[in-house]
């Protein structure tokens, strides 16, 4: 019965619209400053809100199986993975020397 | 046997499936498979970029700030629309209007073309003018850019520039995979091909142009808006 649920257009220009605020918001967020580190992740909290609208809604894994959904999500806890390792190696790399080599030699 | 019926009402019931919604189950987890490894394929470059980004923050400051909000968030508007068109082209298919289909589809087209072409006359053009290829040709002047002469480590804003030409290329390069086929899912469209019955494929491009989408929504924040 996955895919036979028809969603109906109101729905959809309800998701447009909340994009469009979205979309303001990722813009006037980066009118703020919160100091790098947090502009950084209010912008990426904002782009995963409009992800998973578009995802739920637009992609239709909110009226999917759970499979479907597993599936989706699949991708995406890959993605965490590689991010949380390749974070462990680049954040700790210069632990024990003062500053970062640049890799032109200069 | 049963499944004599259910492939009796539906002639696009493969016979190695036994009912409609086994089939389609089947297929959308084919599909997001796919678009996993489509993840994959933009996560590596997703994680190119943070590397650099941490290891040259400045030059992410001063790249980024030379780009243009209006024309990418205009570029965002466009996406967001084709997306909705494309959805709203999945209902028509549902219900069997294969007008409002048809429309939906071009409408979808027609928009993801207008966000490529914004992209390539006022993004890549000015760029390339106005020396800001990476590599043995870059060299920043002129009016717009020109600024990014005076940077003093000119090799962390070449890899900036790297990432945005490699992102963005890959990025509008799938985009005009979707305008191939797209226009074939027109063609079929007009030749009655679609229907309630028979829905999956609309279903299918329109998660492809979705996760597009959705790159382009992480995109736009990582190059234009970094502050």
């Amino acid at each position: 019965m996955s895919q036979h649920h028809i969603v109906q257009p109101k729905t959809y220009f309800t998701i447009l619209v909340l994009l469009m605020v979205l979309m303001g918001a990722t813009i006037g967020a980066s009118y703020i400053h919160l100091g790098t580190t947090y502009n950084l992740l209010l912008a990426l909290f904002i782009a995963c809100c409009k992800m998973s609208l578009i995802l739920m809604f637009f992609m239709h894994v909110k009226y999917g199986s759970k499979l479907t959904a597993v599936f989706a999500t699949g991708g995406f806890f890959w993605l965490i993975i590689f991010f949380t390792l390749l974070f462990c190696d680049y954040f700790t790399r210069y632990w024990n020397s003062p500053v970062a080599p640049s890799p032109y030699g200069g | 046997m049963s499944s004599a019926t259910a492939h009796d009402e539906n002639p696009y019931l493969a016979h190695h499936f036994e009912s409609i919604e086994q089939q389609e189950e089947s297929c959308t987890l084919g599909m997001w498979l796919f678009l996993a490894q489509e993840v994959m394929f933009f996560g590596g470059l997703f994680m190119a970029y943070a590397v650099y980004r941490f290891m040259y923050p400045e030059a992410w400051f001063e790249g980024s700030a030379s780009l243009s909000v209006p024309i990418g968030g205009a570029n965002t508007v466009f996406l967001l629309l084709s997306s909705f068109t494309m959805a709203m082209g999945v209902y028509f298919c549902q219900v069997g209007n294969s007008k409002g289909l048809f429309r939906a589809l071009t409408a979808t087209l027609i928009l993801g073309i207008i966000f490529v072409g914004v992209k390539w006359v006022y993004e890549y053009t000015p760029k390339f003018a106005e020396g800001l290829f990476p590599g043995a040709g870059w060299g920043p002047h002129g009016h717009h850019y020109g600024h990014l002469a005076d940077f003093a480590d000119q090799g962390a804003l070449q890899i900036f520039f790297v990432l945005y030409f490699i992102m963005t290329g890959m990025h509008a390069f799938h985009m005009l995979i979707g305008f191939a086929i797209l226009l074939v899912l027109m063609w079929m469209t007009k030749q009655n091909k679609f229907g309630p019955q028979r829905y999956m494929p609309i279903l299918f491009f329109g998660l492809y142009w979705h996760f597009v989408d959705i790159v382009w929504v992480f995109i736009f924040p990582m190059f234009y808006l970094v502050t």
